[in-house]
């Protein structure tokens, strides 16, 4: 506890020194129409328009930060989660380049930490982070100017404690799109017809003398054992979406043959590899930032830790996909995986199964001894 | 055509046999006594196991009425940590993974290899033949408890429709709500008098995977792979042998067995006329 305490202690008094004064109500120096978005939990983004016709405006965001008991696994394996908005990764939020984000970071007083923000897409002070410090029983509101399109990461990031809290799940993603849209290398128009958005995060979570998984009464007392996990870079879980399921099976995503998907990958903290099993990426922005021109037809792209990256792929045969990190050892084991059903019809010129398994004729090498075979 | 051999002899084996249960005791073997059950055999119903095709589609597996050539006499529950760990101590059975902790819950965590070390190391100091059941014999024992999954069918012109099927029937399976293997019991007693058929432990029988053909209404098995078996559950699974701690994830989905354990059949060691009468007597006692 002791540990904890020192810890609450010092962040508490850096967030006191480095908090900005309140702020009465919306700021109105900038003469500009405003729009508040309703937030959607992933892998889902709140509606809105691929490109726009109207004028730069302030668009306000909530987030409200919740420390929470998770089940990361079909174990149940208990996990103490800090998280924006009650999701890991926190919800995505969708602007256009030249907007402002007015965003409100809520720490309710129930939580026991200091949390704050550091927005990738963002301009000075830390990404936001030295002026959000926020206690619980405080908000603060900033505002910011996109002035760079792509897909970028945000975490918290506090004095001492930013690896903490970006692996127990403080961790998402913001998409400033082009005015006018997203364009491929030639300069036409790109769209998606769905977006998914997957945050992948790695869990460090510690085990007793005989192998089980810890549980902890309170977050605080996780945060030591925690940290000598994470210190030795081998993580427990490599979730997508907070939890090993949380894209399969009956979680799983869904589209059509000839849909076109937006799979935005976002890492906070670690490398990845995205790769569609069955699949491609058409376009793909590796690094995540839209003036780039995007990729084509990629096998796997690679995801940075710290950033963000966006793929676009039209669905052309139906089935179930899995969606990995290649890493198939995080994958398979430790719980990278998504699926996507996708209904339509099959297209025998792209697949067919000439002959299905069967013999190999007995005079091939490698055919089986024909009295085994016919026993 | 061994199938379709051992079907023939099967019902005449079952048309001869009363329809009685009963449980078996060998003279001076009291834990065959305390521990195993004899089932006389009854016609029931089996779905062939095994990859199924005719003229190059793939079908479901006969589903068939058997009758087992004799009757089997099958352990009531599964063999538990502190029976295994004797074979260990003895240096005929692996360590397992499931070797740690209370002595009288099921040992999971086995291959088929370790199970089959096991009843040869029973075998040797009963002097009586134990071994894993194989799917049939284990289907006729589960009994009620047995689950015949029809899984869809995939074209091979349009496959992707039975793959999306078939991820909804395994994405909607049930998982267990205890992964730990539990007191012999918890998951109940079957018709047959069995404990903890398809509870959270999947159990590993001595049949091989089979690729069948049933071309021109002939039973034609194409190839055998019996470095994969049959594992029974509560759901009917193939399983690689060597492996112990079965899971899904990747391309898979659905609900992995949950452990891997097992119970092995004695072979009938006396008259089963004797065991009848003496039976009858045990049962007349009870009520």
């Amino acid at each position: 506890m002791l540990t904890r305490r020192t810890a609450l202690m010092g962040a508490a008094i850096a967030a006191l020194m480095m908090t900005a004064p309140a702020v009465a109500g919306p700021a109105d120096d900038l003469k500009l129409p405003r729009k508040k978005v309703e937030l959607v939990a992933p892998p889902f983004v709140h509606a809105h328009e691929q490109a726009t016709k109207t004028g730069p405006k302030i668009v306000e965001f909530k987030l409200t930060i919740r420390e929470k008991e998770v089940v990361i696994d079909p174990a149940g394996t208990k996990f103490h989660a800090m998280t924006f908005d009650g999701s890991m990764p926190g919800p995505m939020m969708v602007l256009h380049e030249g907007d402002y984000m007015e965003l409100t970071l809520v720490n309710p007083a129930t939580n026991s930490m200091p949390h704050n923000i550091d927005l990738h897409s963002a301009t000075g002070a830390l990404g936001g982070g030295a002026l959000t410090h926020v206690n619980p029983g405080e908000q603060v509101v900033l505002r910011w100017k996109a002035t760079r399109p792509g897909v970028f990461v945000y975490h918290c990031a506090p004095e001492g404690m930013i690896p903490w809290h970006v692996v127990s799940g403080m961790h998402g993603t913001v998409m400033v799109l082009p005015r006018d849209g997203l364009k491929d290398a030639d300069g036409k128009a790109l769209r998606y017809d769905k977006i998914f958005y997957i945050g992948e995060n790695e869990l460090y979570v510690p085990k007793d003398a005989n192998g089980k998984y810890k549980t902890y009464e309170t977050i605080g007392e996780s945060y030591g054992d925690t940290m000598e996990v994470m210190r030795k870079l081998i993580p427990s879980h490599v979730v997508f979406n907070g939890s090993v399921g949380s894209l399969t099976g009956k979680n799983a995503l869904t589209a059509k043959v000839g849909e076109t998907v937006m799979l935005v990958h976002s890492q906070a903290n670690r490398d990845t590899r995205p790769h569609l099993i069955g699949g491609h990426g058409d376009y793909v922005w590796e690094a995540g930032k839209f003036n780039n021109p995007p990729q084509k037809d990629l096998e796997t792209w690679f995801i940075r830790g710290g950033s963000a990256g966006a793929a676009l792929y039209t669905f052309r045969e139906p089935g179930v996909y899995a969606y990995v990190n290649h890493n198939l050892i995080e994958a398979v084991e430790l719980g990278a995986t998504a699926h996507i059903k996708v209904e339509g019809k099959w297209n025998e010129d792209l697949m067919k199964q000439v002959t299905p398994p069967g013999p190999i004729p007995p005079d091939k090498v490698g055919a089986a001894d024909p009295v085994a075979v016919t026993r | 055509m061994l199938i379709a051999m051992k079907v023939k002899a099967a019902m005449l084996a079952g048309a001869l046999a009363a329809p009685i249960l009963a449980t078996a005791f060998a003279p001076n073997d009291p834990r065959e006594q305390e521990g195993v059950l004899r089932l006389l055999p009854i016609s029931f119903s089996y779905r062939a196991a095994g990859d199924f095709s005719k003229d190059g589609r793939p079908v479901e597996g006969p589903l068939r009425k058997l009758s087992l050539p004799a009757d089997l006499v099958v352990m009531k529950r599964q063999v538990t940590v502190g029976e295994y760990a004797r074979c260990v101590d003895e240096g005929a059975c692996p360590r397992s993974g499931g070797s740690t902790g209370p002595q009288d819950v099921p040992v999971v965590g086995v291959s088929w290899h370790d199970a089959s070390a096991y009843a040869a190391w029973l075998s040797r100091k009963t002097g009586i033949t134990h071994r894993l059941p194989t799917d049939e014999e284990w289907t006729f024992a589960a009994a009620e408890k047995a689950r015949d999954e029809a899984m869809p069918l995939v074209d091979p012109s349009d496959p992707a429709q039975a793959w999306i099927a078939r991820y909804e029937t395994e994405s909607a399976r049930a998982r267990p709500a205890a992964t730990a293997a539990q007191p012999g019991g918890t998951f109940g007693t079957n018709s047959n008098g069995l404990d903890d058929l398809a509870g959270n432990i999947w159990e590993w029988t001595d049949s091989c995977f089979l690729r069948v053909s049933l071309d021109g209404g002939r039973e034609r098995i194409t190839n055998t792979n019996c470095g994969v078996r049959v594992v029974q559950g509560a759901h009917r699974s193939y399983m690689t042998d060597f492996i112990r701690d079965p899971r899904s994830g990747g391309c898979a989905a659905g609900v992995p067995p949950t452990n891997l354990g097992f119970r092995l059949v004695v072979e009938p060691s006396q008259p089963v006329v004797t065991a009848v009468a003496r039976s009858v007597a045990k049962l007349l006692r009870r009520t």
